[in-house]
């Protein structure tokens, strides 16, 4: 298989949807340029620097049977548009009494490590999934995330994908391009096999945590790699299903803990009776520190969990 | 422009048609029957059903806090209606919207909006998708003095503008927003003069005066249709009841203001102008229609009573399409 990056990926995904469906189309402040030129300008829109309008204008046009794909870029932007966000786009079908299907896809840039300080480094997914009425998808892999794109273009529901800056230019296998598979939101995926202890491992951490899973297995410990790659809905079964097989548990995440995907995690584990009970030591999280993210390389670096902090909550957690 | 005797006849009753909705929707929401909030339209029908009038079934407009006139002026369906205010699995939305949020997007009613100035960046998509369609249709949005004082009213009529999406910005000025009068907040008196900063033409209107609101969103409609792009349509008018029905609310409006503006009352204005006309509209046809209104609002009390509450557990249906993924 060829190997291309995950922005790379990205586009694909959203080229092959445009190309399949003349009702996608695209919003954002700054048009990729490979899509502007294959779909012009009346398909792939440069909007004014006006998140809420554009946030806003992707329910209206879903709702008039569009498919519009809505590109904040950093999550940070999105901020500015929180009422669309939050108040409409989050709840309209529900509150409507499901008369329409809102079909839209948001895409946000999320993570730290490009010493951009702490309005451009952030990793507020959890927020979002706070909101009933979203779908979150968080890719890990260029296959992931073309994959789960092509799934949230053809979603009926508004679907938010984070994607970590950190990965934009990692590269991996990708089908042929034209090769139409689709990844289901709302499936996980085991990246590695193991059977001593369950590593769920989101975003960026997910391959921090197959390069603790190298250092473990060296120790004799067989971690396995678990990727929800959808944050909602979640896939309590797969996490469960595995941890009842290696009966510990440890969560990794670039955000910070409080209220984190990774309570969510650890709390679908503990609050299951029989995962409990299979449980051979207390779950443990390997978060950012709860701090806006800092810009003095030193000091980000401290933030962020990476595959040594992994490999240390694994040890206790053995030891535990 | 003329308005013919059948379509002055069709504005009347419409207006009307609101005006008792909201009569009956106050009466049974102090009665207990209608829940949380109700914020009555009465008093600025003639906004709704002169620009309604000037639209066809296709053309869409989304609605506010105060939306049952814009529901009605755009052909919504009374029983659904009034169910969905009184709670019931028959309502618009299945009791899961009250009063604030109606919508029939059937009908190219886009929804009411709890949120001042929501409604402003959403239309922009339905305009965009009336432009992307290539059919001629026009998106309009109602909103109120004080949500024009919103950033995403002008991020939004920016960008319907620069790219003259078929739209009509239409501000109920009824001089208040909640409590605080317009004149402390608008920076200058007129929101329509604020077109100027967006290149597009703004006009100002009696918001009381059916044909004049209609004559101005039909000119506004036919720029739009023409690819012209938005009209920004500001209707001086004033709500007669209180800011909303909660008990207890108390309106610091000045009395004699309130009196002055039921001197101008839109329905008895445009009565007035019909029986002085050549259609030979007269005092007793009037009360022949209202009786008949009545009924119709009479039925959709009975409706809405006959018909059963949702069953707690629906409380889950319709989080995600398909709605069987939401119960997760
Ligand atoms: C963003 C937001 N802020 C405050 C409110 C509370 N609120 C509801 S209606 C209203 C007044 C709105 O005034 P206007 O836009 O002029 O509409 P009107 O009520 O006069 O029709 C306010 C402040 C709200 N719903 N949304």
């Amino acid at each position: 298989m060829r190997e291309i990056t995950y922005a790379q990926a990205g586009i694909e995904a959203l080229a092959e949807e445009m190309r399949r469906d003349n009702k996608v189309f695209h919003l954002s402040t700054d048009p990729p340029g490979p899509l502007l030129t294959e779909f012009g300008e009346a398909r792939i829109r440069a909007t004014p620097i006006a998140e809420s309008a554009l946030t806003g204008m992707a329910i209206g046009a879903a709702g008039s049977g569009y498919r519009p794909i809505v590109d904040w870029r950093q999550v940070t932007f999105a901020f500015v548009a929180m009422d669309q966000i939050v108040n409409q786009a989050a709840k309209i079908h529900y509150m409507f009494g499901g008369q329409t299907t809102f079909p839209i896809l948001y895409r946000a840039g999320v993570g730290g490590g490009g010493r951009i300080a702490a309005q451009h480094s952030q990793s507020p997914y959890s927020m979002f999934m706070n909101m009933a009425g979203l779908k979150i998808v968080l890719a890990s892999t260029p296959h992931d995330v073309k994959g789960l794109l092509k799934s949230a273009i053809r979603d009926d529901n508004p679907v938010i994908s984070f994607e970590s800056n950190r990965l934009g230019g990692m590269k991996g296998p990708v089908p042929d391009a034209g090769d139409d598979y689709t990844i289901p939101i709302g499936k996980a995926d085991i990246k590695r096999a193991g059977t001593d202890i369950t590593i769920v491992a989101l975003a960026w951490q997910v391959h921090e945590a197959l390069a603790a899973a190298e250092i473990l297995d060296r120790e004799g410990v067989s971690a396995e790699v678990l990727d929800p790659r959808t944050l909602v809905p979640m896939d309590a079964d797969a996490i469960r299903a595995s941890v009842r097989k290696t009966g510990r548990l440890l969560v990794a995440d670039e955000a910070g803990p409080t209220c984190g995907a990774s309570a969510e995690i650890a709390t679908l584990v503990t609050e299951d009776p029989d995962c409990f009970r299979a449980l051979k030591a207390p779950p443990k999280r390997v978060c950012a520190l709860q701090v806006p993210i800092p810009y003095s390389p030193g000091l980000e670096d401290h933030v962020f969990p990476e595959r040594n902090r992994i490999v240390a909550g694994v040890r206790e957690v053995m030891g535990g | 422009m003329e308005v013919s005797p059948e379509k002055q006849r069709a504005m009347l009753r419409q207006m009307q048609t609101i005006r008792r909705f909201e009569e009956r929707a106050s009466d049974d929401y102090a009665a207990g029957n209608i829940y949380g909030v109700v914020h009555c339209y009465i008093g600025e029908e003639a906004v709704a059903v002169g620009v309604c009038s000037a639209l066809t079934v296709d053309d869409k407009i989304i609605s506010t806090h105060r939306g049952h006139g814009h529901c009605i002026a755009k052909g919504a369906d009374l029983n659904r209606m009034m169910a969905e205010l009184y709670g019931r699995e028959t309502g618009y939305c299945k009791g899961k919207g009250g009063s604030m949020h109606i919508a029939d997007f059937g009908i190219g009613m886009l929804g009411a909006n709890g949120i001042v100035a929501g409604g402003l960046p959403i239309i922009l998509g339905a305009g965009l998708a009336a432009q992307m369609d290539g059919r001629g249709g026009v998106a309009v949005c109602f909103f109120g003095d004080g949500a024009s004082n919103a950033g995403p009213f002008h991020e939004s009529i920016n960008i319907a503008a620069k790219w003259k999406l078929p739209i009509l910005y239409v501000c109920e000025n009824n001089l208040h927003a909640a409590q605080t009068p317009a004149s402390m907040t608008l920076a200058q008196p007129d929101v329509a003069a604020r077109a100027q900063g967006y290149g597009i033409p703004g006009e100002i209107v009696d918001g009381n005066d059916v044909f004049a609101v209609h004559a101005v969103a039909a000119k506004a409609v036919a720029r739009a249709r023409a690819g012209d792009g938005p009209t920004l349509i500001e209707c001086k008018t004033y709500r007669w009841r209180a800011h909303t029905e909660r008990r207890g609310q108390v309106d610091h409006r000045d009395p004699a203001e309130l009196e002055a503006w039921k001197a101008k009352d839109p329905i008895a204005h445009l009565a007035t102008r019909m029986k002085a006309g050549t259609g030979g509209f007269t005092d007793a046809e009037f009360a022949t229609m209202d009786a008949a209104i009545l009924a119709e609002i009479q039925a959709a009390v009975d409706f809405s009573l006959a018909s059963a509450f949702p069953e707690p557990d629906d409380a889950l249906d319709d989080l995600f399409e398909p709605a069987a993924a939401g119960r997760n």
